[in-house]
């Protein structure tokens, strides 16, 4: 494994950060910020009037690590230790569940919490659930 | 104006996500194990990745909604309060072991496509072929993929 430090204060803000996203497009779009549901929206068949808004959302997400290096940030390199067969897997599983379970981190686990959404509370549930034991597995049990 | 405000939310987003250390598979997955607690090399830090968002969101969409609608769009489109079904789960539980095995999740995957070479590029393929194969199942059984299908809009 990666060792990786504990940043309460960095994480604190930047979950704010992501907050703040989902309430301004609330109020400017009255839309929910579920990334899963707003990439899946960008795949055929659904083109419609919105698609353009849809792949800003997407250009912004894309560029936001040009931004921090900008503002003086390190450029944010992701650890990824997974090999490319698991990438391909994880992939396919990451974003066929987040589609047919309607929302992943972003859309169940920010805005539908905030809401008090009990589908939200159980999709949450579950995929906590099934990322901890996914880990346990790999990183103990393989 | 109103293309311009998502491109800034989603830079918005991008920028938490960097931040809060979300956007790092390696932290992701020292997050979700749990059997690391008692060696104490647990990172507990996406606790606060969660706290912070749902603090800001909920005070803040509770503000929003005392709007008649919002500035740039003609309703709120909120998904309906469907009862949670047998989909759901089923989907959930398949995102978390995705989400377990690489430590990425959607908006992540996207902020690393300039950061995270080959690797990152693979997975982002991969997931967006998976959300197409879920949306061409959906439709062939004639299921409907919720927040479509209630979307209020005029």
């Amino acid at each position: 494994m990666i060792e990786t430090a504990f940043t309460p204060i960095a994480s604190l803000a930047g979950g704010a950060l992501i907050g703040l996203a989902a309430v301004l497009l609330m109020l400017f779009q009255g839309r929910i910020a579920g990334i899963s549901g707003i990439v899946s929206r960008l795949l055929p068949p659904e083109v419609d009037g919105e698609t353009a808004g849809r792949l800003a959302f997407v250009a912004g997400l894309v560029l936001a690590p040009l931004v921090a290096y900008a503002a003086g940030s390190a450029w944010p390199v992701p650890q990824i230790a997974a090999t490319i067969p698991v990438l391909v897997v994880a992939g396919l599983l990451v974003g066929f569940g987040s589609v047919w379970g309607n929302g992943c981190t972003s859309g169940h686990g920010i805005c539908g919490l905030s809401r008090l959404s009990l589908r939200s509370l159980i999709a949450v549930a579950t995929f906590m659930a099934s990322a901890i034991a996914t880990v346990f597995v790999v990183r103990h049990l393989l | 104006m109103s293309i311009l405000v998502q491109f800034a939310v989603g830079l918005i987003f991008g920028l938490g996500l960097i931040l809060a250390g979300m956007a790092n598979p390696a932290k992701v997955l020292n997050f979700l194990d749990l059997a690391a607690i008692p060696a104490g090399r647990w990172d507990a830090s996406l606790i606060f990745v969660m706290a912070g968002g749902i603090a800001v969101t909920m005070l803040g969409y509770r503000l929003a909604f005392r709007r008649e609608r919002p500035l740039l769009a003609a309703r709120f489109a909120l998904p309906g309060a469907s009862r949670p079904d047998t989909r759901l789960v089923t989907g959930a539980a398949l995102f978390g072991i995705g989400w377990g095995l690489a430590g990425f999740c959607p908006g992540p995957a996207l902020t690393a496509a300039l950061t995270g070479g080959v690797p990152a590029l693979i997975f982002l393929a991969a997931m967006l072929a998976g959300m197409a194969l879920a949306r061409r199942l959906a439709a062939a059984t004639a299921v409907s993929i919720a927040p479509v299908e209630l979307r209020r809009e005029s």
